[in-house]
């Protein structure tokens, strides 16, 4: 195993900008015929991918058709279920990411994941940054106090929590819970960061924060966001890809950029799941 | 309460308050009863003189020091080997086997067995094992390593449970966060597990202070100050055994060390729910 590089100093940071645009594409991760079982029971079969940097994908499609799992494989949370088996190829910036030998800890630095619900730890909110950072050998308290103010801000919530940082994190609404999270998951400086429907536990004005927040990231974090809004994914997304269940497992229907996935569908499931026919 | 009644119109919801209510004040009475009992008879002879000094003639005059220092003594040696193998334990059965292993299934199965098995049997283990075939004798090691064996099954199954109550998505997010599975388990599952800790602990320590049958076997009836954890030492439950049941005229000693117990055991409790809900806030901060 590699030894994991402690985070000795901090990047150059620049605040995110309003409405960013998307690179041109250049992929950062590659999956290639990847398949996951829990047990005999396929959740998916067979996806490849590529997902370009800077740029937010959407995946959407039918609750159960198995974008949730195909998360977990990017940043092999799929280690703690037992009886999961995973099998293909991802790789991110030439890192295999399913190889036995790569160190998980240092993977799932470079990729942050937002879950559905809010789950910030039942500490202070200062102690939800400070503790991941210090984790990953970020001593230098100037620093970390640097960051924190520096990722509270990027989204949105600085001055709204910067008189009670050391009140419990649990005390913030959830639309501020998840953005607490948000941040907490870029403290760390992720190149990707998968978010599992973040605006789905939310009221609609949190969630249009939560929203706005997400599009500021483009550009500088490659996002993979799994969203059963197809509003959203419509207003958000640079690329799509629709998963469905074919055959007792889901399926990689179609990808493409946003525009084409939701005009010019080639798939006719593409087309009726977007057009609100089915699904 | 007016409320309530007017709701209860149907007969047998009537019937059915009245037992609840019944039962409830039944339960409490009996404890009323025996703790009213215990401070009517006893309060009258504890003194500062009675809590330090020895017994005098087989406890009939006299006070419980050396008791009491044999009691701290054998909860000790039962807490510091209790502790860190129920804890260990307990990790082991809640965050590393699987529901479905056959190791965690019969670790389980063997707790819960040995959680009901009389300490009379704990004693006479005690004495082969300890006194014995390690040559402990009799003594307050003897004695506080077989209250261990006693205790560690309740201990271990409260905080394996205190452990599972931990939401899922704390090690998910955690190891989302790329946070060491021993990071994980010692900065937030140990502190959130405390609560479920703390009542094994009150549960275990509130068998062990109470215990007879398993230490009369094993740390023996000696009622002088003891010197060494090698020595002989009386426990305060056999000394209220040996009053009441075998030293005519030791009745009144006898219900003064049986309230002193109590108080032992009412503080104890209330150590615990303390730290359970302040003492833990600086660690884990819940609304």
């Amino acid at each position: 195993m590699t030894p994991v590089e402690p985070i000795t100093g901090l990047r150059a940071r620049h605040p995110l900008e309003e409405r960013p645009a998307c690179p041109a594409p250049q992929p950062i991760v590659e999956v290639d015929r990847l398949s996951l079982y829990y047990g005999e029971k396929p959740a998916f079969q067979d996806v490849t991918l590529s997902i370009n940097k800077g740029c937010i994908t959407a995946l959407v499609g039918p609750s159960g058709c198995g974008k949730t799992s195909f998360l977990t494989c990017l940043n092999r949370l799929t280690d703690l279920i037992t009886g999961c088996r995973v099998s293909g190829r991802i790789t991110i910036d030439a890192l295999d990411v399913l190889a036995p030998s790569t160190n998980v800890i240092q993977l799932r630095r470079r990729i942050g994941m937002i879950f559905q619900k809010p789950n910030p730890f039942p500490l202070t909110i200062r102690r939800n940054l400070e503790f991941p950072l210090r984790e990953h050998g970020l001593q230098d308290r100037e620093q970390i106090t640097q960051t924190m103010e520096a990722t509270l801000r990027d989204v949105g919530l600085w001055d709204e929590v910067k008189d009670r940082l050391d009140s419990p994190a649990l005390a913030l609404s959830g639309g501020q819970q998840q953005r607490l999270c948000i941040a907490r998951a870029l403290a760390l400086f992720p190149e990707v960061l998968l978010m599992d429907e973040p605006c789905s536990a939310l009221d609609p004005l949190s969630s249009g924060v939560v929203e706005d927040l997400i599009v500021s990231l483009r550009s500088h974090y490659t996002v993979l966001i799994v969203t059963h809004n197809l509003a959203q994914a419509r207003r958000i997304a640079d690329y799509a890809a629709l998963f469905w269940v074919q055959n007792g497992a889901g399926q990689l229907i179609e990808t493409g950029t946003a525009k084409q996935i939701f005009e010019e569908p080639r798939d006719p499931l593409t087309a009726a799941y977007v057009s609100g026919m089915r699904g | 309460m007016a409320k309530t009644l007017s709701r209860l119109q149907n007969p047998r919801e009537w019937l059915a308050l009245v037992f609840v209510w019944g039962a409830a004040a039944l339960v409490t009475a009996t404890f009323c009863w025996l703790l009213g009992d215990i401070i009517r008879h006893g309060l009258s002879h504890i003194s500062w003189t009675f809590l330090t000094a020895p017994p005098e003639n087989a406890g009939r005059r006299g006070g419980i020091g050396p008791i009491l220092v044999s009691t701290s003594l054998i909860l000790g040696v039962c807490l510091a080997v209790s502790l860190p193998i129920g804890i260990g334990t307990a990790v082991l059965l809640a965050e590393f086997t699987s529901d479905q292993s056959l190791f965690g299934w019969m670790t389980r199965r063997s707790l819960d067995i040995l959680a009901g098995v009389p300490s009379i049997v704990f004693g006479l283990f005690g004495n082969a094992f300890f006194c014995k075939t390690l040559g402990l004798g009799f003594s307050i090691l003897s004695g506080g390593l077989t209250l261990a064996c006693m205790v560690l099954p309740i201990l271990i199954r409260s905080t394996e449970e205190g452990f599972r109550a931990v939401p899922a998505s704390y090690r998910l997010s955690a190891a989302a966060l790329g946070l060491s599975r021993t990071t994980t388990l010692v900065h937030l599952l140990l502190p959130a597990a405390v609560p479920g800790l703390l009542v094994g602990l009150v549960l275990g320590v509130g068998r062990a202070i109470a215990e007879t049958a398993a230490l009369i076997f094993t740390s023996g009836y000696v009622d002088r100050m003891p010197e060494s954890l090698l020595d002989s030492g009386r426990a305060l439950s056999i000394h209220i055994f040996d009053l009441s049941m075998n030293v005519s005229g030791g009745d009144a000693n006898a219900y003064a060390s049986a309230l002193v117990l109590v108080i032992m055991l009412l503080a104890i409790n209330g150590t615990a729910s303390w730290l359970a809900t302040y003492g833990l806030h600086r660690k884990v901060v819940t609304v």
